[in-house]
């Protein structure tokens, strides 16, 4: 569905002074998936979208979305691709169903497809009552879920959603991705979504591309992310601070405190027998507990920064 | 071609919704002009003869000004909202986009055009029915590349907007005060003519008041002709370009 090949994008600024976004990036991304694109801001994630959906020519590079070539056919790529921008798409002036007929008429629908397939989308995205509002009057939650069924109007077979839950409160959040899913679901849409939520990504992609400074740092499922590239931690507090640097030189890890961090490989599995050499070697231990690691950990371990520090330089 | 016409009917009448929606709005409008014409053309009655054959056509070429101008505030914000974004991800013909959204301003000059001779008439105006046309056609083209290049503006001030205003202000009051739409050029300085003279819009302008005096064979039409060709043909060709080159 999509296969891009070196794609960058350099924007020239004052100066002469230029700024890479994208870096090379090359991508697979195969019908039906549901890929999480995840990263700082300033990572690359819209300006890799903004390509894909051919509002932005590549500076270098190839990208083939749905079939078609972006820089040779963009056209054609539009017909058959969806998108939902970061910001609100419906005209202020405007009543939610007009927008939605007019959006089908520029995809090419005759006029009675286009007003029978708004009625569909209102009803699918429990937007009916709605209907002949002004965006201004909708709520945050309601405005985004109009955005979805702008996108959706031609029934596309590869949706690209940037940034579809930011700034939503979680109720909204959930509302969203019931809707997102259920899309999928009923009609298999191939789903591409830049989200810097990083439990978002988590549970609810089949995969997840990790974007930084431009390239692609990791690619593949939550968990093999996490298994890879983060490990499970074991977290022990152990009765006094010399005890704690013995509990570490035991099973490897580090102290600080009486808190020993062990890196191991399934924590769950790996816990009991540990707590047994401690006993063996007397160490008295006060509290212990595994953790997972998150996608956050994933993206740490990779760069050394924390992707909820969203002030990184670009 | 087909698609071309289909596409700018689907943004011309998407455009046009949120007017015939709210027709008050529309009113207030088109009040402004005749209250431009009435007043300001009563006062010219004294210093430039028959001031209504000569006003007229210098009104509708400040309309023509000042209409695409505001078509260019609308797609700005447009631009800073997503709108812009959703319409240009769909395969909708780029140029029929640009003319589609011209069109409103198009429209309501026309009618507007209308509505000032039929009020023109009875206070001495002479209609030439001929050289109107073509006067109204020309204008209709003007506005065409007038709207592409004030959506060209407004992509290039994107993301505050201040430099559509900065741009659109200190632009518009000296392309009206050389074109010798208010006041007649002739008695001017010679270095304010020849200003007058770099000034696209006075060929528009004197071809206007020559069309309007049914005077069709005079050669300022062919000037004014190519100017709004020119300025239309740089306007759409610009305007595609910025929507090539990503917004």
């Amino acid at each position: 569905m999509i296969h891009t090949r070196g794609l960058t994008r350099v924007f020239a600024m004052k100066r002469k002074e230029k700024v890479e976004a994208v870096r090379g990036i090359d991508l697979d991304v195969e019908a039906g998936q549901l890929v999480a694109f995840l990263g700082p801001n300033g990572a690359g994630k819209s300006t890799t979208l903004r390509m894909l959906t051919t509002l932005l020519p590549p500076t270098s590079g190839t990208a083939t979305v749905a079939g078609h070539d972006v820089a040779k056919d963009p056209a054609r790529v539009r017909s058959r691709i969806g998108y939902v921008g970061q910001r609100n798409s419906a005209g202020e002036e405007y009543r939610i169903r007009d927008e939605l007929v007019t959006q089908g008429r520029c995809y090419g629908l005759r006029p009675r497809e286009a007003a029978t397939r708004a009625d569909e989308l209102l009803d699918l995205l429990d937007l009916t009552p709605l209907a002949k509002r002004l965006p201004g009057t909708l709520s945050g939650g309601q405005r985004r879920r109009v955005d979805i069924a702008l996108g959706l109007i031609h029934r596309p077979d590869l949706l690209f959603l940037d940034e579809p839950s930011t700034g939503l409160d979680p109720t909204s959040r959930a509302e969203i991705w019931q809707h997102i899913l259920r899309l999928r679901e009923t009609y298999g849409t191939t789903l591409f979504l830049t989200t810097h939520y990083l439990e978002e990504a988590d549970h609810m992609a089949e995969r997840v591309v990790i974007i930084d400074g431009g390239r692609i740092i990791a690619d593949g499922t939550a968990e093999q992310l996490k298994n890879d590239l983060a490990g499970d931690r074991i977290v022990i507090t152990a009765g006094t601070e010399q005890d704690a640097e013995k509990a570490a030189r035991i099973g490897g890890g580090t102290a600080e405190g009486t808190t020993v961090t062990l890196r191991v490989d399934r924590a769950t599995a790996a816990l009991p027998d540990h707590l047994r050499a401690l006993d063996a070697a007397g160490v008295k231990v006060a509290t212990a507990e595994t953790i997972r690691p998150t996608l956050d950990d994933v993206f740490l371990s990779l760069t050394g920064r924390s992707l909820t520090d969203d002030d990184i330089p670009a | 071609m087909t698609t071309f016409l289909r596409d700018t009917t689907i943004v011309f009448s998407r455009e046009v919704r949120p007017s015939l929606r709210n027709p008050v709005g529309l009113l207030f409008e088109m009040g402004q002009p005749l209250l431009f014409l009435f007043l300001f053309g009563a006062l010219l009655g004294g210093a430039v003869g028959s001031s209504w054959q000569w006003f007229v056509p210098g009104i509708l070429v400040m309309m023509c000004l000042t209409g695409p101008m505001g078509a260019g505030y609308t797609l700005l914000v447009e631009l800073l909202g997503g709108t812009l974004e959703r319409m240009l991800v769909t395969p909708l013909n780029r140029t029929a986009m640009l003319v589609g959204k011209s069109m409103k301003a198009t429209v309501m000059l026309l009618v507007e055009a209308v509505l000032i001779i039929a009020l023109a008439l009875p206070l001495g105006f002479e209609l030439h029915a001929a050289g109107v046309l073509a006067g109204l056609a020309q204008l209709a083209v003007f506005a065409v590349g007038l709207g592409s290049l004030s959506f060209v503006l407004a992509i290039k001030s994107a993301p505050n907007g201040t430099l559509f205003y900065m741009v659109s202000q200190s632009l518009l009051f000296p392309l009206l005060l050389l074109s010798g739409v208010l006041l007649p050029l002739e008695t001017a300085p010679g270095w304010l003519r020849a200003l007058g003279q770099l000034n696209p819009v006075t060929y528009i302008v004197d071809a206007q008041r020559a069309l309007f005096a049914g005077d069709l064979a005079d050669p300022s039409v062919l000037y004014g002709t190519i100017s709004v060709c020119a300025i239309a043909a740089v306007g759409l060709h610009l305007g595609n370009r910025a929507m090539r080159k990503g917004v």
